[in-house]
């Protein structure tokens, strides 16, 4: 049996690219078609009834005809803007971030409903949180658990042991901790603090409550991201472009 | 006959080949314009390619406002009867031609060249921030009107602007954001509606 011609998805739009004058190709992240890809016509006009529901950072309903290389959205509506996103300038970068994270690692029409929850809910906490710096080290820990990268936290990469409760190793190349008697082996491998070990590993193995509640210092903080974002540099073998842009408003803007 | 040749002159195929180059118009467009072209007086080609020629020599950007213009400074930098203590910052020269459209707005411009898009990778130094600021320094400006386009980029854009210039004890206003003329409510979307709810003024 032939698919229907139309069909209808639950979408976050996390890419935008602008084609010809008026027209863009969009990229959605959906629950259950995972990352796909779709032409809207003349949706850069201002008399265009889906371009409010079709912006970046934008969880919509859309309605979408089969196409022989692309599909075409005939209709969107916004389910949730994520408005308080949106009207803050360090919330968008950072919801920015998230989407761009997403795009990076995911692959078109490989079906990932956990990762769709994950980018749901973190554009949700987002929204609501104080405590913004935790909610992306949450989503980047979880994202690595959905993609298949999750970080080995609990014992040594290499000879296996449990870890001891001392200043330990993060190894971007071997996917997680060494001990210190292995790290002497891995020059790419460094030190953790035994804070940053223990909020790592509850933050992999917690949910958005548990970040709500938890507070840490500034170094922690600072310590904590850039393990990760090192590790997500390595994986990805190139820069996160908007990671790039949180340092610019982080050097400018107070 | 080989399928590849054409059988036209080369001069014809180059020429539909650039036309076809151009945004908005594909090969049958750029055939029957070549072909016009052909048949119509000399006149019209010479002007055509003169124009176009005119075009890349003689178009700079404003030293002042970075706008596109054949004098530097541009002819509304230059303006003694308008507003020097108002600018509005746009982000393309097209936008100038819409707000000058409207002729209710008598202040200066500023051309950004380009929205903050950090996915994209563009950054603060890949548009026109650092002439603004230094335009900014010399104390005579009253109030930026930010004008970026009303999406995210554009939204970014501006709140990243304000919080560079409100430091300096200059008045920042945004453009309204509401519904446009000649759409209709149904349609809106929300981040639309409710800045049109937040922004609704006495009638």
């Amino acid at each position: 049996m032939s698919k229907p011609r139309t069909y209808q998805t639950e979408a976050i739009i996390i890419k935008k690219t602008r084609l010809r004058e008026a027209d863009v190709i969009f990229t959605f992240y959906t629950p259950n078609l995972g990352k796909i890809q779709a032409f809207a016509k003349s949706v850069r006009k201002t008399r265009s009834k889906m371009a409010g529901h079709l912006e970046l950072l934008t969880y919509s309903q859309v309605s979408l005809a089969r196409g022989r290389n692309l599909d075409t959205i005939i209709g969107s509506q916004t389910i949730n803007s994520f408005l308080p996103l949106k009207s803050d300038l360090w919330l968008t970068s950072f919801g920015l971030y998230v989407i761009e994270l997403v795009n990076q690692f995911t692959a078109d029409n490989v079906e990932n409903p956990a990762l769709f929850q994950l980018l749901r809910e973190t554009m949700e906490q987002l929204c609501r949180t104080g405590n913004r710096e935790l909610t992306l080290r949450y989503f980047e820990l979880h994202l690595l658990d959905e993609v298949g990268y999750r970080p080995q936290l609990h014992q040594c990469v290499s000879c296996q042991k449990p870890l001891e409760p001392v200043v330990n190793s993060f190894s971007p190349s071997s996917g997680g901790m060494l001990c210190p008697d292995c790290a002497v082996n891995h020059p790419s491998s460094y030190p953790l603090s035994l804070n940053a070990q223990k909020v790592l590993r509850l933050l992999q193995d917690s949910d958005y409550s548990t970040v709500e509640r938890l507070k840490i210092d500034a170094e922690l903080s600072r310590e904590l991201e850039i393990v990760l974002s090192n590790y997500l540099k390595y994986l990805l073998e190139q820069e996160v472009r908007s990671a790039a842009w949180l340092y610019t408003l982080r050097q400018q803007i107070k | 006959m080989d399928q590849n040749t054409l059988p036209h002159a080369d001069v014809i195929d180059n020429l539909v080949q650039e036309f076809s180059k151009l945004p908005g118009i594909g090969p049958k467009s750029a055939q029957r314009i070549v072909f016009h072209l052909l048949r119509a007086g000399d006149e019209q080609s010479k002007y055509l390619a003169e124009a176009i020629l005119s075009l890349k020599q003689k178009i700079t950007l404003c030293s002042t406002c970075c706008n596109v213009t054949e004098t530097d400074p541009c002819p509304i930098c230059r303006n003694d009867r308008r507003d020097h203590s108002q600018i509005c910052i746009v982000e393309q020269p097209q936008d100038i031609l819409a707000m000058e459209h409207t002729g209710i707005y008598h202040g200066m411009y500023h051309v950004l060249h380009g929205a903050i898009s950090p996915t994209e990778g563009i950054g603060t130094e890949n548009i026109r921030v650092k002439e603004l600021m230094e335009r900014l320094k010399n104390g005579s400006v009253r109030e930026v009107i930010l004008a970026t386009n009303p999406n995210l980029e554009g939204e970014q854009t501006a709140m990243y602007l304000s919080r560079l210039i409100t430091p300096l004890g200059i008045r920042v206003t945004r453009l309204a954001r509401g519904l446009p003329f000649g759409t209709e409510l149904e349609y809106a979307d929300d981040v639309t509606l409710t800045r049109a709810i937040e922004g609704r003024q006495d009638f």
